[in-house]
């Protein structure tokens, strides 16, 4: 990249900064006409200057030569004008000016747009060329690189320039050229005075880069500054579990606070300083206005110079400030973003970056590989000259299964990361397939080779995605677009080239389907589940599917599918023996399994104002209350469950642990209890407090008899609750906006799981293992109905969060493994992944992978497997035996365990 | 549908609690969870950590203990026995499977709310001591009797 800014600039954008300027000249005219027109309307028509007499007439578009009197001694008329009297030359004069003044502005416009969109260009350009090195970094240098330090390279610190990249060849020149010509009036009106302006002009041009030097300095140092506190802040949030699990929240408040302060008083000195310098340039212009009066006045009284002359110079003087103050604030600018350039630019240099060649996309299918890999006197050593592997040499063929072992730190990790490519060595030959790998392109390696270690980071994506994300190594199929999606296309296309950005179309597929060995999507959702059954992750999948919640908008057939099957579960309730403990929802009945809160509305509140704890003040209920002859009741109610609390647990410390048997609650409100039982004694509802009511109404909406078993649900209340829950329903389906999704039997609840719709019910907790049994037999329910697919396909689209943070690191491992097999590799290199896992499932997951590899028809996949537990190595075919950095023994493993000493002790510890 | 009275008077009956006083009676019967288990189904494994004991309500649970790889059904426990307090006092894994020999009813004692209860009711923990000082008598009877037959059996 070039090493400096406005280089970069004219390099990439020089035809339309040269189209810029010949715009502006020729924009000059019409605004300095627009300038001069209205003194011409005053003076002449308004003020009457040469319409004295009645005959007189104005001379409209008189014209003369625009050359200055003193070149040629008198004004050469061109034209000589239409001759108007007094009011219509007015009329004349006024439209002419609107004219210019919309042709002023229209050149305004045109200029503006166009020095705005070649900055966003450029700077488009920019960004792309340094997210582009980023990506040919060597990967070593990430160890040092802060990611957020990157981020806000890229997206805040380049931004300025954006603003910048317009101006930068345009405004000096057309600055230049006005302080020039005011100069060159001074000069030609009084050579002693031009004489003065000029040294003036230079001093400030040698004084003011002097003073400025120190604000550089301060430039870049704020800029490290805040890109230290991008790094920090990133950091911080990336390990905040740390933060709070060794109580060092203050440590980093403290960092922060010192790095904030930092930029304080960098930020403080520079702009003390840049008004400073501000100060100074001011004072010297000025200084320049005494000299005029004082000087000029002197000279003009003693009659040196006349006063016109004087005058005519202040005018000239007068336009002289603003370009000058106009080019020391460009210059100002300059140097800020120079410098900002130059700081990034350092950044992001690097010598051995690699070269492009290596991550083009494949012209046509990349062919497997035909030889493996040929290893010999391979050295590696770590930045700080610690040896990691000596003097290997090996070969491995197309198909091998082979273990590579040895006590951590031994080289066996390391051997597998330098034939994943990911470790450079630094001495001896790796060849793959007849090419150095270094040579290869990583569409080769990256495509022909899969690699999964321990670590276990996903962008936030469905599943689905993120299992794809292997095949997505260019866009396979366009997109299909119409005629205005098409030309929208296009043009997005043509700024990509404009850009010079890459041309590949994010938003075509790039899934390759035949890189999967499949046909289409819904053999790859096979293939996919095929792989997640071998690694032990499918069933996981279709439990987030069975947890995950609908949209019937869109799943329209699977819901109508769900409600079957929620009817045949329902029929099914007696023969598999549930009917004593899972009662479904009846409109008709009242269910002991869930709360008075869930019997009354017979549904799940979808507004707060609905919920449990919230429906003693909210007034719909109340009045349904009332009405039903139920505010009574429930009101004793809720004075028996808070009389029998208050009995049970009024003597316990708050501590105790029986405490967390009482869900309704909280151990601290139970002085409150005590106390509003002892004010309410035998009083009726309508002779208490507002806050005594609410408390005790509290309590009786939480109330579930079958869990609390106080006995407080009559016959009689129970029917009264079920007439209540009519009128609810009757009330709540009028409004717009529904407030609770009703238990329907004939439609799919789109807040409740998939799970709990078919359910449609509670199960009793005083069964053991209730809800277990229960889950379990609606899963053999869909699955006998042909649902486990869409099931499947449900949990696929699970989000899975932040860093795959909502899914286990047992699953994240899992995932990793399963991606690296859906690519269908000609070798798969498992560097101490599955760590997480216990060894039992550790073992399965191997041992079903080894089959998956040896079954591959006609298309051998060669595993190299660095195993956390050295007895794994007996499942294959080949061991390599590493230990101190170096290879001491290659073969079979059953022969090795007999005679090899050392790969006897490895397996015994 | 039992009410938290009916288990009260349950747990009354069982000789442990007894001495106890009825207001804490009444506290242990709310913080314990009502447990059916089906017949056949396991109440707990042996090797487990345990964390709850159990009070039959009714019928019969088996307590098998693996001996050298053969599952052997060495007793049977039935309403108001005590299960698993063993894991629970002394923080080991579990020395017997107990299964449900046909429908089991229990109630379950979570170990934290067990052990609350003795710190607040001693009689409770010198009934714990009299229950297990009157079991281990019984196994060392068992235990001279079985050295007796083993004895005769070689000589």
């Amino acid at each position: 990249m070039e090493p400096n800014l406005l280089k970069y600039v004219w390099r990439h954008s020089r035809k339309e900064q040269i189209w810029m300027l010949i715009i502006i000249l020729l924009s000059m005219p019409t605004y300095f006409l627009s300038l001069e027109l209205p003194k011409r309307i005053v003076n002449g028509p308004i003020q009457g200057l040469g319409f004295e007499s009645p005959d007189d007439v104005g001379h409209f578009l008189q014209t003369y030569l625009p050359v200055p009197d003193w070149i040629l001694g008198e004004p050469i008329l061109l034209f000589s004008g239409f001759e108007l009297e007094r009011i219509p030359f007015l009329l004349a004069l006024s439209l002419t000016f609107l004219g210019l003044v919309a042709a002023n502005g229209l050149f305004k416009l045109y200029i503006n747009t166009f020095k705005g969109r070649m900055g966003e260009r450029i700077l488009r350009r920019l960004r792309f060329q340094l997210f582009d090195r980023v990506l040919r970094y060597p990967l070593p240098r990430f160890r040092r690189t802060k990611s957020s330090e990157v981020a806000t390279m890229i997206k805040d610190e380049v931004e300025p320039m954006g603003e910048f990249i317009g101006d930068a060849y345009t405004l000096p020149l057309f600055l230049g050229g006005q302080a020039l010509t005011g100069l060159t009036f001074i000069f030609l009106q009084n050579t002693m005075l031009g004489f003065a302006t000029l040294v003036i002009v230079v001093i400030q041009a040698w004084l003011v880069p002097r003073l400025r030097r120190r604000l550089i300095q301060l430039g870049k140092q704020r800029q490290i500054a805040s890109r230290e506190l991008a790094g920090r802040l990133g950091e911080i949030v990336d390990g905040i579990q740390d933060a709070h699990t060794n109580d060092t929240t203050n440590y980093e408040r403290a960092n922060i606070s010192d790095i904030l302060g930092r930029l304080y008083f960098i930020r403080f000195e520079l702009f003390q300083r840049k008004f400073g310098v501000k100060f100074i340039n001011n004072l010297l212009i000025q200084f320049l206005a005494f000299l005029f009066y004082a000087v000029g006045g002197y000279l003009a009284i003693t009659g040196t110079m006349d006063i016109g002359q004087l005058v005519a110079v202040i005018a000239a003087y007068k336009d002289l400030p603003d370009p000058i103050r106009g080019l020391i604030d460009y210059d100002q600018r300059r140097l800020t973003v120079e410098v900002r350039y130059e700081q990034i630019l350092e950044q992001f240099a690097a010598d051995d970056l690699q070269d492009p060649e290596t991550q083009i996309t494949a012209t046509g299918p990349v062919p497997q590989l035909s030889k493996g890999f040929d290893i010999s006197n391979l050295a590696v050593t770590d930045e700080t000259g610690t040896k990691l592997i000596e003097k290997a040499s090996v070969t491995i063929n197309i198909g091998e299964q082979l273990a590579i072992v040895g006590a951590v730190n031994s080289g066996s990790h390391h051997m597998a990361e330098v034939l994943a490519r990911v470790l450079k060595p630094t001495s001896g030959r790796v060849y793959v397939n007849g090419t150095p790998i270094d040579d290869l392109p990583e569409y080769v390696t990256g495509r022909r080779i899969s690699y999964v270690d321990g670590g276990t980071f996903f962008p936030q994506t469905s599943i689905l995605n993120a299992l794809t994300y292997v095949l997505k190594n260019q866009p396979i199929v366009d997109r299909d677009l119409t005629g205005a999606e098409e030309a929208l296309y296009m043009n997005q296309l043509a700024e990509t080239r404009r850009a010079a950005n890459i041309e590949l179309d994010f938003n075509a597929n790039w899934v390759d389907y035949d890189r999967a060995g499949v046909k289409g999507p819904s053999e790859l959702i096979e293939e996919i589940r095929s792989i997640l059954v071998d690694v032990q992750l499918e069933e996981d999948i279709r439990g987030f599917g069975l947890r995950g919640t609908l949209d019937p908008a869109e799943y329209g057939d699977l819901c109508d599918q769900l409600i079957i099957a929620r009817k045949r579960f329902k029929a099914r309730l007696s023969e598999l023996g549930f009917e004593d403990f899972v009662e479904p929802f009846e409109p008709n009945s009242y269910n002991i399994q869930a709360s008075v809160a869930e019997n009354l509305l017979f549904g799940t509140a979808l507004d707060s104002a609905y919920k449990p704890e919230n429906l003693a003040s909210n007034p719909i209920v109340q009045s349904i209350l009332v009405e039903n002859d139920l505010e009574d009741a429930l009101f004793e109610m809720g004075k028996e469950v808070a009389a029998t609390t208050v009995d049970l647990f009024g003597d316990l410390a708050p501590d105790n642990p029986f405490f967390d048997q009482l869900n309704y609650m909280d151990a601290e409100d139970l002085p409150e209890y005590k106390a509003a039982l002892t004010r309410i004694g035998n009083l009726s509802i309508s002779k208490i407090d507002k806050e005594d009511r609410l408390l005790i109404m509290k309590l009786p909406f939480s109330y579930t008899e079958n869990k609390n078993r106080l006995g407080l649900l009559t016959d009689d209340l129970r029917a009264r609750i079920l007439e209540a829950r009519k009128s609810i329903r009757l009330i709540l389906s009028k409004l717009k906006v529904p407030p609770v999704a009703f238990f329907e039997t004939e439609s799919y609840n789109p807040a409740a799981s998939v799970l709990d719709n078919v359910l449609l019910g509670r199960v009793a907790t005083n069964v053991a293992e209730g809800s277990g049994r229960v889950d379990e037999a609606i899963k053999a329910l869909l699955d006998e109905m042909g649902l486990t697919d869409d099931i499947f396909h449900i949990g696929l689209d699970f989000n899975i969060g932040t860093g795959g943070k909502r899914l286990s690191e047992i699953q994240r491992q899992k995932l990793h493994l399963a991606r690296a097999l859906l690519k269908k590799p000609d070798f798969l290199i498992v560097n101490r992944a599955l760590n997480s896992l216990d060894s039992r499932s550790q073992r399965n997951i191997i041992e079903n992978v080894l089959k998956r590899a040896r079954n591959t028809d006609g298309h051998p996949c060669g595993v190299i497997w660095v195993p956390i537990n050295p007895k794994i190595s007996l499942l294959f075919d080949r061991v390599l035996l590493f230990s101190d950095g170096e290879l001491i023994a290659d073969g079979n493993p059953d022969d090795m365990n007999k005679s090899q000493p050392q790969f006897q002790e490895l397996l015994n510890v | 549908m039992s009410t938290l009275e009916d288990e009260v008077t349950l747990l009354r009956r069982i000789p442990l609690f007894s001495a106890i006083d009825p207001g804490k009676l009444k506290l242990l019967a709310f913080a314990s969870d009502r447990q059916v288990f089906h017949d056949g189904q396991t109440v707990f494994k042996q090797g487990d950590v345990g964390d709850a004991a159990y009070v039959v309500v009714s019928g019969i649970a088996d307590v098998i203990v693996s001996i050298g790889g053969n599952d052997v059904s060495v007793a049977k426990l039935s309403e108001n026995d005590f299960i698993g307090e063993i894991a629970i006092l002394c923080d080991m894994p579990r020395t017997a499977t107990i299964k449900a020999e046909g429908e089991l009813d229990t109630l379950k004692i979570k170990k934290e709310h067990f052990l609350g209860l003795i710190e607040d009711a001693p009689q409770l923990g010198i009934e714990v001591m009299r229950e297990l000082a009157l079991r281990l008598s019984k196994t060392t009877a068992e235990l001279s009797e079985a050295r007796q037959q083993l004895k005769s059996q070689s000589s």
